[in-house]
């Protein structure tokens, strides 16, 4: 008995996300759970692929069709559940040093999505060097380069889309390039006239356009185009979770968390989203807020257990935002920054060193964004405020 | 030309995750918990419903709603799958698993399957060995989260395709670790054992008093009361301290229901002497006396908690700082209080009398249950919210 409340205790201080309270459900008919609409366990596409597949695991078509299928889940319901089956289905492959090309460019945008970059462009290298007019390596190359912040050389991958992809689509992937590197105003009214000019666009095509017009806006301090932009793209079809996650902070910035709030609260099992409503929750004191803040702190650390880094620039912001810990908030920022350097990162790398008072980070900051030259009013408003404050 | 961006076009909806690298669920863990005690096994398993719902289909009625009722029609299923996946060895010898319990528990990310299950290993567990390939096969991404507890220490560790078969040494936990739980349970038995502390405080009661001409009167000086105090709790300590060693080394034995008897006598006279001051002349040395016993009480604890040879310097250390410190505690909040009251009235009716006459109550109630093997009286000490 003794030994048993000690262990309990000793439970108490365990970090190990378990809520100690299952239960018994008391009706049979009661709903435990609600798998999401269209989920693959329930379409008859994706059944009867699995079932040609089970019965035939070798069957590279068939095989690379449900990976596809299967990774545009994973953007779709922002779950990386899917990306995990999409791994499954390419077992035979998957750890081949050089597998069929298909295999390869699926492999390449799994290792993207779950931030395993370099292992990514080793595997587009080679699909580059075999296939010269692999279109989607070159683009998802020039992806990951531009989120390394290697601007030249993601620049001179979407070159190669010219004579590979719709016009349209060679124009997003270098105006998305320049306009964080020294030409912001100019890139945005290119890919302005491009996207009006292009009459029409494939939805998804469209969501993608409209979502880096309203970022681009946004960071030229253009809200009420911003906004326009963020609006048509939400419209155009069910949201994916980037573009949520990035209307909401726009939505946060312009101090109107209420209608976060009402946009995410069904969002809640996707972790960037919950983080945003956590914040809103917060900002306008709900008692909600420490709930959702104490679910995201078990979130994180079922990651960390995990190893997993993908969620660091969301841990900053947490640390930072929600739990008023700026010296993690900025740790945490230093190692997401050498993996990534998006705008998004800048913000929390320099947000947590502003309120760590760390003046060698500010400094960093500071140089890398005149060597770069990305110009956004947020950064630049800290900044101000910060050389006013010295 | 016109065949790539065809091409293109089709595999656009792939090439747009790529603006959306970071924006990701919570990914699919199972959370694992095992409690090892000698060779048993007592585990409990969550499993999110919506991979078990992928892996074997629950969603019967295919309306995107698991309810209880299709989670327990398929429960056999469910145990099969997911134990033809745990495989638990003590080093070559596999501990049968026998599912128990089904529950439901809702994480962060939604609904879980509380699968709870035991396993014999027959022979107490020296290395344990867990093979994990839960979800192996259809989502390499899956991690199962594991945390063993056993012997009040904790390890925890993550299984997947890359590291499903993992060993863990249960035979030695580290020294330190082991020392500082025994640490705790020696702290915890002494302020749980109200019966120690009873007979600590019988003892003290009168500390910071004097007698004189057959009356009690306030003590003079902090200094003679601490005195007073290091006397009898050293002698305590000291005679505690010999019995928990021989009987723990299985040098002098005793049964304990004479043992627990005893205790219980030794509080009656020690709160009886502070009505009769006559009985004991020199109470450090009854407390010598009865500390010798009280160290036979210590040493059953402590042979409960499941000693192993190698392990039983550490504990025996361990488990007297303990209870050192847990004295240490209750003598360290009571002492000044009792001193600064000492001069009022409250004290000497209220504290000093009527409180012997409490404890010799509570003490003789539990002399005659622990003498005669009767629970008389047990629910006597639930009504009394100090105890």
């Amino acid at each position: 008995m003794l030994k048993n409340k000690l262990i309990s205790l000793l439970l108490l201080c365990w970090a190990l996300p378990l809520f100690a309270s299952p239960y018994l459900p008391s009706s049979p008919s009661e709903i435990l759970e609600n798998l999401p609409a269209n989920a693959a366990t329930s379409s008859k596409e994706f059944k009867s692929l699995r079932a040609i597949l089970n019965a035939d695991p070798n069957n590279i078509s068939v095989a690379t069709q449900l990976a596809k299928l299967y990774i545009e889940r994973s953007r779709i319901e922002g779950d990386p559940r899917y990306l995990g089956y999409a791994q499954a289905a390419l077992a035979p492959w998957w750890k081949l040093a050089s597998p069929p090309i298909p295999v390869l460019v699926l492999r390449a945008t799994i290792l993207q999505s779950t931030h395993h970059f370099d292992q990514s462009l080793v595997d587009l290298a080679q699909v580059l060097k075999l296939d010269s007019s692999n279109g989607q390596a070159w683009i998802t190359r020039a992806t990951i380069l531009q989120v390394q912040a290697k601007y030249a050389e993601a620049y001179q991958s979407c070159e190669h889309l010219y004579v590979l992809a719709p016009p349209l689509i060679t124009l997003t992937c270098a105006t998305n390039i320049h306009n964080l590197n020294g030409q912001a105003a100019k890139s945005y009214a290119k890919l302005k006239a491009a996207y009006v000019a292009s009459g029409e666009t494939d939805k998804s095509i469209q969501v993608w356009v409209l979502t880096l017009l309203a970022e681009m806006a946004n960071r030229l301090g253009e809200v009420k185009a911003a906004e326009q932009y963020f609006k048509q793209a939400i419209n155009i079809e069910d949201p994916d979770s980037y573009l949520l996650g990035a209307y909401s902070d726009f939505l946060l910035d312009q101090k109107r968390p209420q209608e976060v709030i009402a946009l995410l609260s069904t969002k809640t099992r996707i972790d960037a989203l919950l983080l945003r409503y956590a914040e809103a929750l917060q900002v306008t004191q709900s008692a909600e807020a420490a709930t959702q803040i104490e679910a995201l702190k078990l979130r994180f650390s079922a990651a960390m257990l995990r190893g997993d880094t993908v969620h660091q620039r969301e841990q900053s912001r947490f640390e930072l935002r929600l739990m008023k810990n700026p010296a993690k908030a900025l740790q945490i920022a230093k190692l997401n920054w050498v993996v990534q350097k998006e705008p998004a990162d800048v913000l929390v790398y320099l947000e947590a060193a502003t309120a760590a008072k760390d003046q060698a980070a500010i400094q960093t900051i500071t140089q890398w964004l005149a060597t770069v030259r990305l110009e956004d009013v947020a950064l630049t408003h800290i900044l101000t405020q910060e050389k006013r404050a010295s | 030309m016109i065949q790539h961006i065809k091409n293109f076009c089709l595999v656009l909806a792939v090439f747009l995750c790529i603006h959306s690298p970071a924006y990701a669920h919570k990914p699919s863990d199972s959370y694992l918990v095992i409690g090892v005690n000698q060779g048993l096994i007592q585990g409990q398993w969550d499993i999110a419903l919506r991979d078990l719902d992928y892996a074997i289909g629950l969603d019967a009625d295919a309306n995107n709603a698991i309810t209880w009722q299709e989670v327990l029609n398929k429960q056999q299923d469910i145990n099969a799958y997911a134990f033809a996946r745990l495989q638990l060895k003590n080093g070559a010898d596999i501990c049968p698993i026998v599912p128990q319990k089904t529950l439901i528990d809702h994480h962060t990310d939604g609904a879980y399957a509380v699968i709870q299950f035991s396993a014999n290993c027959k022979d107490a567990i020296n290395t344990l060995n867990v093979h994990y390939t839960l979800f192996a096969d259809i989502d390499p991404s899956h991690r199962g989260l594991l945390r063993l507890d056993y012997k009040g220490a904790t390890k925890t560790s993550i299984f997947g395709p890359e590291n499903a078969l993992q060993s863990f040494l249960l035979g030695n936990p580290d020294w330190l670790t082991e020392f500082k739980n025994y640490v705790v349970e020696g702290m915890w038995h002494i302020w749980k054992g109200y019966d120690h502390i009873l007979f600590l405080i019988s003892l003290l009661l009168p500390a910071v008093l004097v007698r004189e001409a057959n009356k009690w009167h306030p003590s003079p000086s902090f200094k003679s009361t601490l005195i007073d105090v290091i006397k009898v709790v050293t002698a305590f300590t000291i005679a505690h301290s010999i019995t928990l060693t021989l009987a723990t080394l299985h040098v002098v034995s005793l049964p304990s229901r004479w043992v627990e008897a005893a205790i219980a006598a030794s509080v009656v006279v020690a709160a009886l002497n502070n009505i009769y001051p006559s009985i004991l002349k020199q109470r450090w040395m009854a407390a010598f006396a009865f500390g010798l016993i009280h160290g036979f009480g210590f040493a059953a604890v402590l042979s409960d908690l499941g000693l192993q040879n190698s392990a039983l310097i550490i504990a025996l250390v361990g488990f007297n700082l303990g209870v050192e410190i847990g004295q240490i505690g209750i003598l360290s909040i009571y002492l000044p209080f009792s001193y600064a009251i000492r001069k009022t009235f409250f004290y000497k009716t209220m504290f000093f009398y009527t409180g012997s006459i409490i404890i010799i109550g509570i003490a003789g109630i539990w002399f005659i249950e622990r003498a005669f093997n009767i629970a008389l009286f047990s629910r006597v000490t639930q009504w009394m919210p100090f105890f």
